[in-house]
């Protein structure tokens, strides 16, 4: 096969990092042995919500290889408490221990740990600890927390609720009072478990030189740095995070847990290497999980079907402390996108954070986004079936148009959707789904019993998170820029330093495709290092589809500084004025002159010999770059789904699936697509598939396994069509948009509405998530002993 | 010494190399092969046999080697993922596709998943797409929504 040729942004190119993974030798943290090293096991509690009375950790301690055990007590004032990165003004904050101290409030959380020669006996010597619990009343339900006799968590939070969040624009209350109808709808946004196939991991080793290396699968290794060493009182230059393969992040692994403050803390003391690893069982228990929301919905409607304005409730389960970002996403990411893609100008929306006895819920891909888009979404399908207008029509009449951009819904002062063209995606779709034909076959299948539906869902968010003032007006402890290293060696080839992290994205070629185009050299004479605080000078990493955005922009800038210092030196070489040397291809020129060419292999050579070099110009050829975005970028899409329900089984049966985003300049449309797949698998699996439960009164975790949660297998999702609309985001200077979470944002409504449609006949025009058999089929059983009686 | 900790001696090959451990009983095949032989491209990626990383061939036959106690790997011939190239600076038919097709992103089920459709194409030369969903139905991917992986396999069944 022969290598691409630039320019390489927009092409397929294959991946570079793929050949480790296929044969084996991708390296993730669990694969990691250090001489020396202990393992660290954790006893959790098994009550959803206990007094700890006594804990007797003797027997443990005689157990064989057992070299430390210590219970929460042992480690109260050496480190923590854990704190959040982000909190919105107003929040009340419950303090968390790192280990329990004398209060367990989940199922999982740590009363105590082990340290042990081997795994095996680290286990054996966690099932010796005994501790005795006087056993609470939990509340693991957040419509349950907020009644006034809820079992109350922490003293600091009344009524169970952190946060009360408001957002507001136009008047509601008079558009309510304007409207021909106000209808209301409630729906509840089922918990996830993000379910990264590489659980979390942890090795601390001390290093001689009184400096630490901690090992974990990090979507953020310079905010874990900084975190670890503040929570454990390291300095923050002799911490090193080393983030090496990671399998699957999905925002689980951008938070603070207390296995990453403990690994580090043992390692210090006991000067060893120490390291936990997170069974598949165990994570269900201690890693975050996602969504877990309620909302009641209240829209004013005109009988044409135009929409005055619209209500929005939001009840944000958080479980038993504020995890990291824990407080910003039922708020912010959530109810600030409740209008979606159509124009509503009078809006008001009330999200209240919740505490409950069950796993704190944090990032899950999307992260409020998916939530937000779910409001909109079922809101507006709401009012079509409520009209009998159709699906597609109704988001015709509301779309904000493609010349109202840059659109602030309901005047907001922070949301802002930078570009869009939502008619055009809505064409784009329709044809590719053959939506009229498909329409025309629902109808006759109907009429044989066969009960078909079709789906449409629209979506648009912001990402890329930035500038970061704005990131401080809403109370995250962190910036919004990224760093870029571009370090040309003396033969002319390039080392990328890149902050942002893949998990599984392909940085490599994405961002050596950025490179490449700008240096203008082989795409095989760049390599990428991400994941190591000591190679990597700074950096915030990989969420909220930010990393080409941000990441990618902050390195095309930088390549753009490597090429301007390298016209400099070439001008010397050539001996001719710096504005009058050219550079494309690869070669520095003076054009209208035959003066020789020079190649940038040969200015590279200069800068480091530096033996010509202008007045004032450096040796090397080594440029870093800091790189704050002017704002966010608003990627957007229109989704449809087609599917057959039976109404005898309840068992759903996807039989096409169209996705139409517009994600700004493609980098590698292949990538590209593979983000689209995934994301939209994850979509269909909280649709159809997964939900956490817990059990209402002990608040025991009942998904406490893969045996219990459903991850779908490629038996249970469909083929995907995934096509793209370039519309360049203003917002970056290479015009990418995020892309990462358009697919699970998308499809959760995509496929309800499938659903519902196919279940119209019956009369059914709400269920909650997942749709499973036995949930679908007991609607269609209530429907039908309805219409007997 | 108790049962659980007397030791017993396992000879197997793995990837054509004769080995010999010293393990406990109750050492699963998955540890042995990475621990005590350090090939770590098998992984874990759950406790309850339902993720299928950790899947390699036994006995020419793919099987999850959480599944299996080392000891009763014992005169066995295992193949895992590093073992699938005869020639260990390319990749073979399977893994070329994957590449090809972008069927992985992060890679952590690759290997099982490589592992188990040598095993779908061994039973099913000329498989149709239900064949091949069914066939991976034991290994979860959570990054590509399988289409690609989909898309990898029927290319290795065309060639056929």
């Amino acid at each position: 096969m022969n290598a691409p040729l630039p320019p390489y942004v927009g092409q397929p190119v294959k991946r570079r990092e793929d050949f480790k993974f296929l044969t084996g030798k991708g390296r993730y943290v669990d694969d990691i042995k250090l001489p020396g090293m202990l393992y660290m096991a954790i006893a959790r509690s098994p009550h959803a919500h206990a007094i700890i009375k006594n804990v007797d950790l003797g027997p443990a301690r005689a157990s064989p290889g057992v070299r430390l055990v210590l219970a929460g007590k042992d480690l109260d004032g050496r480190i923590g408490p854990i704190v959040p990165n982000w909190i919105i003004p107003g929040s009340r904050v419950p303090f968390r221990p790192v280990i329990a101290i004398d209060r367990v409030r989940f199922v999982g959380e740590c009363v105590a740990l082990v340290v042990a020669e081997t795994l095996a006996q680290a286990y054996d010597a966690v099932d010796l600890i005994d501790v005795e619990y006087g056993v609470l009343p939990a509340v693991t339900d957040e419509t349950a927390a907020i009644r006034d006799d809820a079992p109350q968590l922490h003293e600091n939070v009344a009524g169970n609720v952190t946060t009360i969040y408001r957002v507001r624009g136009g008047d509601y209350a008079k558009a309510a009072q304007e409207a021909d109808q106000v209808i209301q709808l409630r729906i509840a946004n089922n918990r996830l478990i993000p379910t990264c196939m590489e659980t979390r991991s942890v090795i601390a080793a001390p290093d001689p030189d009184d400096t630490l290396t901690v090992y974990m699968p990090s979507q953020v290794p310079h905010m874990h740095r900084r975190w670890i060493a503040e929570t454990v009182g390291i300095p923050e230059h002799r911490l090193r995070v080393v983030a090496p393969d990671i399998g699957g992040g999905f925002g689980a692994k951008m938070h603070l847990y207390p296995e990453e403050l403990l690994c580090p803390y043992l390692a210090r003391e006991l000067g060893v290497p120490v390291k936990w690893w997170e069974s598949r069982s165990e994570s269900h228990q201690s890693t975050s999980h996602g969504r877990a929301h309620t909302e009641t919905i209240e829209v004013a409607i005109r009988n044409d079907g135009t929409i005055l304005g619209m209500k929005v409730d939001t009840l944000g389960n958080v479980g038993a402390y504020l995890s990291n970002m824990a407080t910003g996403g039922p708020t912010v990411n959530t109810v600030n996108f409740g209008t979606g893609n159509y124009k509503i100008a009078n809006y008001e929306a009330t999200s209240r954070i919740v505490v409950t006895n069950t796993v704190p819920v944090d990032a899950y891909r999307g992260y409020g986004r998916p939530e937000g888009a779910y409001i909109a979404e079922r809101a507006i399908d709401a009012v079509a079936r409520h009209l009998n207008i159709d699906q597609v029509e109704i988001r015709r009449k509301n779309f904000i148009q493609r010349t109202d951009f840059p659109y602030r819904p309901y005047g907001s002062m922070g949301t802002i959707y930078d570009t869009g063209n939502y008619d055009g995606l809505l064409e784009k779709a329709l044809a590719a789904f053959d939506y009229e034909a498909r329409c025309t076959e629902r109808e006759a299948l109907r009429r044989h019993g066969i009960y078909r539906g079709i789906g449409v869902a629209a979506y648009t968010h912001m990402c890329g998170m930035a500038p970061s003032r704005r990131l401080a007006m809403s109370g995250f402890d962190r910036g919004g820029w990224e760093s870029a290293r571009v370090a040309i060696d003396s033969s002319g080839r390039a080392t990328v330093y890149s902050g942002s992290m893949s998990q599984g994205h392909g940085h490599v070629t994405s961002l050596s495709q950025i490179a490449a185009d700008v240096l203008q050299i082989p795409i095989e004479n760049i390599d990428v290092i991400q994941g190591d605080t000591r190679q990597v000078q700074a950096g915030h990493g990989t969420f909220n589809s930010r990393s080409m955005a941000v990441g990618g922009s902050s390195l095309h800038v930088c390549s753009q500084q490597i090429v301007a210092k390298a016209k400099k030196i070439a001008a010397g070489m050539l001996e001719v004025d710096e504005k009058d040397v050219a550079y494309s291809a690869g070669q520095f020129s003076v054009p209208g002159t035959d003066i020789t060419p020079l190649s940038f292999a040969k200015v590279a050579r200069m800068a480091y010999v530096g033996h010509k070099l202008p007045d004032g110009v450096a040796p090397g050829l080594d440029e870093t770059v800091f790189y704050d975005p002017t704002g966010m970028s608003a990627p957007s899409g229109v989704h449809l789904a087609y599917v057959e329900v039976d109404p005898e089984t309840g068992i759903v049966t996807i039989l096409d699936y169209v996705a139409v985003d517009d994600v700004g300049t493609l980098i590698n449309p292949m990538l590209a697509q593979g983000q689209i797949h995934g994301g939209v698998v994850q979509g269909i699996a909280q649709a159809l598939y997964e939900e956490v439960s817990y059990d209402p009164d002990s608040g025991q975790l009942l998904t406490g396994s893969l045996l219990d949660y459903a991850v779908p297998r490629a038996e249970h999702v469909p083929n995907i069509t995934s096509l793209f609309q370039e519309t360049p985001s203003p917002t970056n200077p290479i015009g990418v948009k995020g892309i990462g979470e358009s697919g699970s944002i998308a499809a959760p409504p995509c496929m309800v509405h499938a659903v519902l449609d196919a279940l119209a006949p019956f009369g059914i025009t709400h269920l909650d998530m997942p749709l499973t058999p036995p949930r679908i089929w007991a609607a269609v059983q209530r429907a039908r002993n309805g219409a007997n009686q | 010494m108790s049962e659980v900790e007397k030791r017993h001696v396992v000879t197997l090959e793995i990837n054509g190399v004769r080995r010999n451990a010293e393990v406990e009983p109750r050492k699963l095949l998955v540890h042995l092969i990475r621990e005590d032989f350090g090939l770590t491209g098998t992984h874990v990626g759950c406790d309850t046999s339902q993720c299928g990383a950790c899947t390699v061939e036994l006995d020419g036959q793919a099987i999850k080697s959480c599944t299996v106690l080392a000891v009763m790997a014992d005169g066995a011939s295992i193949t895992t993922i590093e073992g699938v190239s005869p020639v260990a600076s390319r990749l073979d038919a399977v893994q070329t596709a994957f590449h090809e097709h972008h069927a992985l992103q992060c890679g952590f089920c690759t290997p099982g998943m490589v592992m188990s459709v040598r095993q779908l194409l061994r039973d099913h030369p000329d498989a149709n797409e239900d064949d091949i969903r069914h066939g991976i139905a034991g290994n979860i991917c959570r990054c590509t929504g399988y289409h690609n992986i989909v898309r990898a396999v029927e290319s290795l069944v065309a060639k056929d």
